[in-house]
C-alpha cells in the first residue's frame, strides 16, 4: 500500500523541495523518470505519494507512468523505512556459505519478519536478490555498510554498532 | 611495461589526504630512494577502496598487503621491512575487518595463481583508475587511435568478427555478427549500450573490471561507435555499483578533457560520447530490452522478440548492446590483432573468461583463464581445493541462470561449445562450487526463489511458473512431497523455457530440470522417504512464530 496522507507540514515542504530540485537537475524528460525518484528517494529516505503526484505534475507524466515506476524498482520504496535497513542476500552464493543461520540469526535479533519496520521505527529487514559482493557471502549490508563473511554469533555484536 | 618487483599504492582519496597521505607519499618516495630500490619499486596512488577507518592507507603488491594508517614516522620501518628485508611490517597492517568486496578485490587481485592469463584484467590492478595518464601509459587509447585513424568501420567489425569474439554476458551470441546487423540497420541514429547491470548472483567480475579499469570499456564503447556509425553511448550500471558508477564518470570527464570523448575525437570527424545510466535495483534490467526499456524511464519489463535491438532498440532506433567483459576485449583485439586473440582459448571460443569462483572452496575470488579450462582445474589449482577437505558434489554455473554440474562433468573444458554438447551451459562466469553437504532441493529452492521475486511479472508462465515451482519445491523441503511432484516440476520446468517471453523465465526452468537429470534419488528420498540425505532441509513446516511458542 501506499501511503496517502502526510499530516506534517514540514516534510511536505521537504517533499516539494526535494522533487523540484531533482526536476530542476534532471529536467523533465520520460528518460529522465528514474534519476529524479532515485534523487527524491534519497532525499527523504523514501517515496511518499505526495512526492509521486509532485512529480507526475512538474513532468507532465502521468500518475499512473510515475507510480508503476516507482513500483517496480527495489532501490525505490514508497514505504517509510526504519533509520537503518538491513539487507540480507539471499540467492544462492549466500545460502550455501551459511546463509540460512545468519538469517534465522537476524530474524530472531530484530525480531521482526522480512520486509516489516520494527514499531520504534529503528529497524527494517529486507531480503535482497544479490549485491555483487558474492565473494565474501552470506553478506549483510546495513544503510551503506557492507559486512561480508558474517557468521550468526557476529549478528549482535553487528547490530549494536547501530544507534 | 616496465616490470617492477613490488607495487606500492597510496590511498589519495579525500579522507586520506586530509590525515597526510601526502606527506606519506613523499616520505615513501625519500625512503625508497634512500634504500636503493627505485628501480625495483613502483609508488602510485588508488582512490577510496572503502577502507575509509584506516587511512591514509599504503597497499604493497604482489602480496596485496595493507598497512593503515600509516603516519610519515612509520615510513621508514615500513619500507625497510616490506620491501628491503621482504617480511610484513608487523604492527602496520590495517585491521581485518569483516568487510568488505573491495577487500576481497585486493586480495583476488594478487595476481599469485597460476597460469592465469590476463587480457581484460591486464591493468586492473596495476594502474590508478582515477588517472588517464596511468592507462595512457599503458597502451590506453591506441586501440580507438589505431580504429580511426588506420581502418575503415568494416574492417573494425571484420577484425571483431575474424577474432571469433562471443558475447561474455551468458549467451555467447558472436559479437561481431551482432556489430554487423547494427551496423547495416537502417536508422537515422544508433546507440551503442555497455550493459553493466550485472545482477546475476555470484558475478562480480564486471564491477571489478569498472573498477579496476574504467578506461578500456570507454575505448571500446568508442570504437564500437565508430564501428556501427554511433555517436551516443550508455553505460547501464547497476545501482549497487556506486564506486564503478564514480569512477566511470571520472574516467569520462577525463577522457572527454583529453579529447578521447566528444567531438571529431582525434581530429578525424567522429564524434562520440557516454552518458552513465544507474539501474534502481531490478535484476530483469540485465536482459537488454528491459534494460532499454529503463532508459526510457519505464518499467524494466522486456519487449517481445524479433524485432531484436539492433534494428528497433533504444528510442526504437538500431542499438548495440554489449555486456561489460565482452566490450574488455575489444582494445586488445584491434591493437593486436584477431589472429593474435585466436591464438588464445580453443578454436571454438578464443580468448580468456573471466570466472568468479565461490562457495565451500578454500580460496574465493575473480580469476581470468583462457577459454577451455576445465572445473576439476579451477578447483584443485585455483581455489586450493574444497573447504575441510569436502567432496565435491556439484557446481553451479552462471550466477541464477547457469546450470547445475554435476561432479562427473567436471573434466568437460569450460566453453560455449563443450558446455552446449553436454546440455549445460556456462552462463556469465560464476562458479558457485558446492560440497556433499549441499542438498539440491533446498538449492533449487533458493535459485526458484530468486526467479520467484525477480520475475517482472509481465508473462504468465514465468510469474505463475516459478511461483508454483518455489511452492512445490518448499512443499517437498517440509516432507510433504508427493511424487506427482517430480511430474509437475518437469511440466513446470518445460513450461517456462518454452513459453517465457524473456531469459529469465526461460533459464528458471533449468535449476529444476538439472536436479531431477542428475540428483532424482536425492529428490525421490525427500519425496518417498521423506529423508532430506544431507540433513539440510528441515523435512516439516517451521515458521518463527511456532518456535518462538516452544517452552524455553
Amino acid at each position: 500500500m501506499i501511503s496517502t496522507h502526510l499530516n506534517d507540514n514540514s516534510l511536505i515542504g521537504a517533499v516539494h523541495q526535494a522533487v523540484r530540485e531533482a526536476v530542476e537537475h534532471h529536467g523533465t524528460s520520460r528518460a529522465e523518470l528514474i534519476p529524479i525518484l532515485a534523487d527524491v528517494n534519497r532525499a527523504i529516505g523514501y517515496l511518499p505519494a505526495e512526492a509521486l503526484n509532485e512529480i507526475s505534475r512538474l513532468t507532465q507524466l502521468p500518475k499512473s507512468q510515475v507510480f508503476s515506476v516507482a513500483t517496480f524498482y527495489r532501490m525505490l520504496s514508497t514505504e517509510k523505512l526504519g533509520r537503518h535497513v538491513v539487507q540480507f542476500c539471499e540467492s544462492a552464493p549466500c545460502h550455501v556459505t551459511g546463509g540460512r543461520q545468519v538469517w534465522e540469526a537476524l530474524q530472531d535479533a530484530l525480531d521482526l519478519e522480512p520486509g516489516k519496520t520494527s514499531p520504534d521505527g529503528k529497524w527494517t529487514l529486507v531480503t535482497v536478490s544479490c549485491l555483487g559482493v558474492c565473494g565474501v557471502g552470506p553478506v549483510v549490508v546495513i544503510d551503506d555498510e557492507i559486512y561480508g563473511n558474517v557468521t550468526p554469533e557476529q549478528i549482535p555484536e553487528i547490530l549494536a554498532r547501530y544507534a | 611495461m616496465k616490470a617492477y618487483r613490488s607495487m606500492v599504492l597510496v590511498s589519495n582519496d579525500a579522507a586520506s589526504l586530509e590525515r597526510g597521505a601526502q606527506e606519506v607519499y613523499q616520505r615513501l618516495q625519500e625512503e625508497i630512494a634512500a634504500f636503493g630500490l627505485q628501480d625495483e619499486v613502483s609508488l602510485s596512488t588508488v582512490g577510496d577502496i572503502g577502507r575509509n577507518d584506516a587511512v591514509p592507507l599504503v597497499i604493497i603488491y604482489p602480496e596485496a598487503t595493507i598497512y593503515g594508517p600509516v603516519r610519515p614516522e612509520d615510513v621508514h620501518f615500513l619500507v625497510e621491512e616490506h620491501l628491503y628485508k621482504g617480511r610484513i611490517a608487523a604492527g602496520l597492517q590495517a585491521s581485518v575487518r569483516e568487510l568488505s568486496g573491495r577487500i576481497a578485490w585486493l586480495s583476488a587481485r594478487k595476481g599469485t595463481l597460476p597460469a592465469e592469463k590476463r587480457v581484460i584484467l591486464e591493468r586492473a590492478g596495476l594502474i590508478d583508475p582515477e588517472n588517464i595518464e596511468d592507462y595512457i601509459i599503458h597502451d590506453g587509447y591506441t586501440a580507438l587511435a589505431k580504429a580511426l585513424g588506420e581502418m575503415t568501420p568494416t574492417q573494425v567489425i571484420d577484425e571483431i568478427k575474424k577474432s571469433g569474439l562471443k558475447g561474455r554476458g551468458g549467451a555467447g551470441f558472436p559479437t561481431g555478427l551482432k556489430w554487423g546487423f547494427v551496423s547495416q540497420a537502417p536508422g537515422e541514429k544508433k546507440y551503442v549500450i555497455c550493459n553493466a547491470d550485472e545482477s546475476e548472483p555470484g558475478t562480480f567480475k564486471d564491477r571489478l573490471i569498472l573498477e579496476g579499469d574504467p578506461h578500456s570499456i570507454l575505448e571500446a564503447m568508442a570504437i564500437a561507435g565508430y564501428a556501427v556509425g554511433a555517436e551516443e553511448g550508455y553505460i547501464y550500471v547497476r545501482g549497487e555499483y556506486a564506486l564503478a558508477q564514480k569512477r566511470l564518470q571520472t574516467a569520462i570527464d577525463q577522457a572527454r578533457e583529453m579529447g578521447f570523448l566528444g567531438k571529431n575525437i582525434f581530429g578525424t570527424g567522429f564524434n562520440f560520447d557516454i552518458i552513465i545510466h544507474s539501474g534502481a535495483g531490478a535484476y530483469i534490467c540485465g536482459e537488454e530490452t528491459a534494460l532499454i526499456e529503463s532508459i526510457e524511464g519505464k518499467r524494466g519489463e522486456p519487449r517481445a522478440r524479433p524485432p531484436y535491438p539492433t534494428t528497433n532498440g533504444l528510442w526504437n532506433m538500431p542499438t548495440l548492446v554489449n555486456n561489460v567483459e565482452t566490450l574488455a576485449n575489444v582494445p586488445a583485439i584491434i591493437r593486436n590483432g584477431a589472429d593474435w586473440y585466436r591464438s588464445i582459448g580453443t578454436p571454438s571460443s578464443p580468448g580468456t573468461k573471466v570466472y568468479t569462483i565461490l562457495g565451500n572452496v578454500n580460496v574465493t575470488g575473480l580469476i581470468e583463464v583462457p577459454m577451455g579450462i576445465t572445473l576439476r582445474e579451477v578447483i584443485s589449482i585455483y581455489a586450493k581445493g574444497m573447504k575441510n577437505g569436502a567432496n565435491f558434489k556439484l557446481a553451479q554455473t552462471g550466477g541464477s541462470s547457469g546450470s547445475i554440474i554435476p561432479a562427473s562433468l567436471q573434466d568437460t573444458p569450460m566453453d560455449f561449445d563443450s558446455y552446449n554438447k553436454a546440455g549445460v551451459s556456462l552462463g556469465s562466469g560464476a562458479l558457485l562450487i558446492c560440497d556433499e553437504d549441499t542438498c539440491v532441493v533446498d538449492l533449487a529452492k533458493v535459485l526458484l526463489n530468486f526467479f520467484r521475486v525477480e520475475s517482472c511479472g509481465k508473462c504468465t508462465p514465468c510469474r505463475i511458473g516459478t511461483q508454483r515451482a518455489h511452492q512445490i519445491l518448499t512443499r517437498i523441503t517440509e516432507g510433504k512431497g508427493q511424487m506427482k511432484d517430480i511430474d509437475e516440476l518437469l511440466a513446470l520446468s518445460d513450461n517456462l523455457t518454452v513459453l517465457s517471453n524473456c531469459g529469465l523465465g526461460q533459464t528458471a526452468g533449468t535449476p529444476l530440470k538439472d536436479i531431477l537429470t542428475h540428483f532424482r534419488a536425492e529428490v525421490e528420498a525427500h519425496i518417498r522417504l521423506k529423508v532430506c540425505p544431507t540433513g539440510v532441509c528441515p523435512m516439516e513446516t517451521r515458521t518463527r512464530v511456532r518456535e518462538k511458542a516452544l517452552p524455553a
